[in-house]
């Protein structure tokens, strides 16, 4: 049957409302699943003693008295108003406090992800040029090194010795170039291994492709093939894994965030699971549920807009 | 693939198998391979140098860092390994009911896991991890969850894509009854493809367990698993830097054998 790519999309964009709203029934039904009563968490929290008439005076102020459908719904229309609740230990609204740390992490992703395409496509080009040489088996040895390391072992390593012995960049903190370039490449080494891979393998299959040797034939330069069409066709499959490079990355930098002291979203998130801060642990995890699938939406629409070869699949199916 | 190609894949995977059953057997035995007690706390002798009685010296409460990298093996390889085996035999218990069943069942829990891999895996296992709070035990129930979500799918689809072949319809017709038709059908063709998947996978699960173990939500203090060690290691950083790197190397050269079996496995699948 075939498909156009807007029928595609559009369909995509139909399913979204059910995903989301599974997504937010699950986040909600996980929380509920904590043996531990908000009521008394707060109350600890407060210094005050958790007897029985406090608790029952506060799970009415908040609502987990009421029956759990009742108690969903309620608190899917507060996130419909941007509501999430409040933190158990600032007492302010969540998501003041996620947005005002939001930027942080984003800025060290963009980071990674400028470093592992400057880094991984030049790698990968070099190997599958050069393929089976001298060269293209360090650069495999070095793909094969970095998806084996741990993140915060690397980051370490890192501090010891570009921070303590050499004394280049900054131990920790936030605001130049110089804080951001050791934790940026701590996040992003693991996803250029992968990167490189990938790449090495689509050049290699695409210059087998006849028209390659047809470019050849009709004498244009190897450097032009490679640009203007080899390049070109290689791109595609690296849209596929760009969701995939997210999720690394936004999990990453819960790992990245605490060993460099980065104050993103990473670090209030393990803060607020050691404080047993709830509401903010359930924003955290719907938030970044939902750019994720939006991400991966536009992924795929992307890889569907890009790759004519879907819709003939398409076609012939 | 050339015969040559295929000669040289299968030497790399005998290596890397060869070596990590060594590792393997290390862990096995490591309560008599062990030179000291790996718990056993002497602070009178806290950052030992190397020497023939502590082959890599001691850490800051005086344990034996070589014996508690032996035990570590079964923390961090073992566990990895139980995670993978347990999570993919769950999952190719779903993943095949599913896709023989097909219909509304399919229907739901393609839906069911659509809701589920909205979020990021690591995500996912954080919040796990933080609402049932830090211990072993909850590190395997975070990980063997995200692990199944994603393998019960690929699962479903490996044996979707079986069921078209000639001689599963050929079987099916002459009335082969569904657990068998799995044992002795679905299963040894499916063998390969499966097991690279669960090779490939050890290796990041190993990452992961000392990830969390390193945030404070995995493995808790005393037990010797290699992230636990790293993390013990790095508020010494400055005067003993080698408390961190052990363990760590350790963590690498595993996870780097384990990347090697894995990309073999898949060279001689194509």
């Amino acid at each position: 049957m075939y498909e156009s790519t807007w029928m595609f999309c559009l369909k995509r964009i139909l399913t979204l409302p059910f995903v989301l709203l599974g997504v937010s029934i699950l986040t909600f039904v996980f929380i509920r699943f904590v043996p531990v009563e908000p009521a008394e968490v707060i109350l600890r929290l407060a210094r005050v003693a958790p007897t029985a008439e406090a608790i029952q005076a506060l799970r009415e102020e908040l609502g987990t008295d009421k029956p759990f459908l009742i108690q969903y719904l309620l608190w899917l229309k507060g996130v419909l108003h941007l509501n999430f609740g409040t933190s158990f230990v600032s007492k302010l609204p969540v998501a003041q406090e996620l947005f005002a740390k939001l930027p942080a992490t984003i800025e060290l992703a963009v980071a990674a992800f400028v470093l592992i395409l400057g880094i991984s496509m030049p790698l990968g080009i070099i190997s599958a040029l050069y393929k089976h040489s001298i060269i293209d088996k360090i650069i495999r040895l070095l793909t094969i090194m970095s998806v084996s390391i741990p993140t915060f072992w690397l980051g370490f390593l890192l501090l010891y010795v570009f921070s303590l012995k050499l004394g280049i960049f900054p131990t920790n903190g936030k605001g130049t170039l110089a804080h951001l370039a050791l934790p940026a490449l701590a996040l992003a080494l693991p996803t250029i291994g992968l990167f490189v891979q990938l790449i090495r393998t689509t050049i290699i299959e695409e210059l087998q492709q006849h028209y390659v040797q047809y470019a050849q034939l009709r004498g244009l330069k190897n450097s032009v093939i490679l640009v203007r069409h080899v390049l070109r066709n290689a791109v595609i499959p690296l849209t596929t894994v760009l969701g995939m490079t997210l999720g690394n990355l936004l999990g990453g930098a819960v790992i990245v965030e605490q060993v460099f002291s980065w104050p993103g979203l990473g670090r209030y998130l393990i803060e607020s699971i050691i404080n047993r801060d709830y509401p903010v642990v359930q924003c955290y995890v719907l938030i970044i549920a939902v750019i994720y699938v939006l991400a991966n939406l536009c992924t795929d629409v992307l890889h569907r807009l890009l790759d004519p070869h879907l819709m003939m699949k398409d076609r012939r199916d | 693939m050339s015969l040559l190609h295929k000669e040289r894949a299968n030497v790399k995977r005998l290596f890397s198998l060869t070596i990590l059953l060594i590792i393997g057997l290390l862990g096995l035995f490591a309560p008599i391979l062990m030179s000291h007690d790996p718990l056993a706390v002497d602070i009178s002798k806290k950052f030992l140098g190397p020497t023939w009685d502590y082959p890599l010296g001691t850490d800051h409460l005086g344990r034996c860092v070589f014996s508690r990298l032996l035990l570590g093996i079964r923390y961090s390889l073992g566990s990895a390994l139980v995670i993978q085996i347990v999570a993919i035999l769950l999952a190719i218990l779903l993943g095949a009911f599913v896709a023989l069943k097909r219909g509304m069942t399919d229907y739901v829990f393609i839906r069911i896991c659509d809701i589920l891999l909205a979020f990021p895996t690591l995500v996912l296992a954080f919040g796990l991890l933080g609402l049932l709070g830090p211990s072993l035990k909850n590190v395997f129930i975070a990980l063997v969850f995200t692990q199944f979500i994603y393998y019960s799918r690929l699962i479903r689809s490996l044996f979707i894509g079986m069921n078209e072949k000639g001689f599963i319809q050929a079987a099916k017709i002459s009335g082969t009854s569904g657990i068998k038709l799995i044992i002795r059908h679905y299963i040894p063709n499916l063998l390969p493809p499966i097991v690279t998947i669960v090779v490939l996978d050890i290796g990041k699960i190993i990452l992961e367990i000392a990830g969390f173990s390193f945030i404070g939500l995995g493995v808790q203090a005393p037990i010797p698993e290699w992230g636990m060690m790293v993390s013990e290691g790095k508020q010494y950083i400055r005067q003993h830097p080698e408390l961190m790197l052990y363990p760590g190397l350790a963590i690498v050269f595993v996870v780097l054998l384990l990347n090697y079996l894995a990309s073999s496995f898949k060279k001689l699948d194509q």
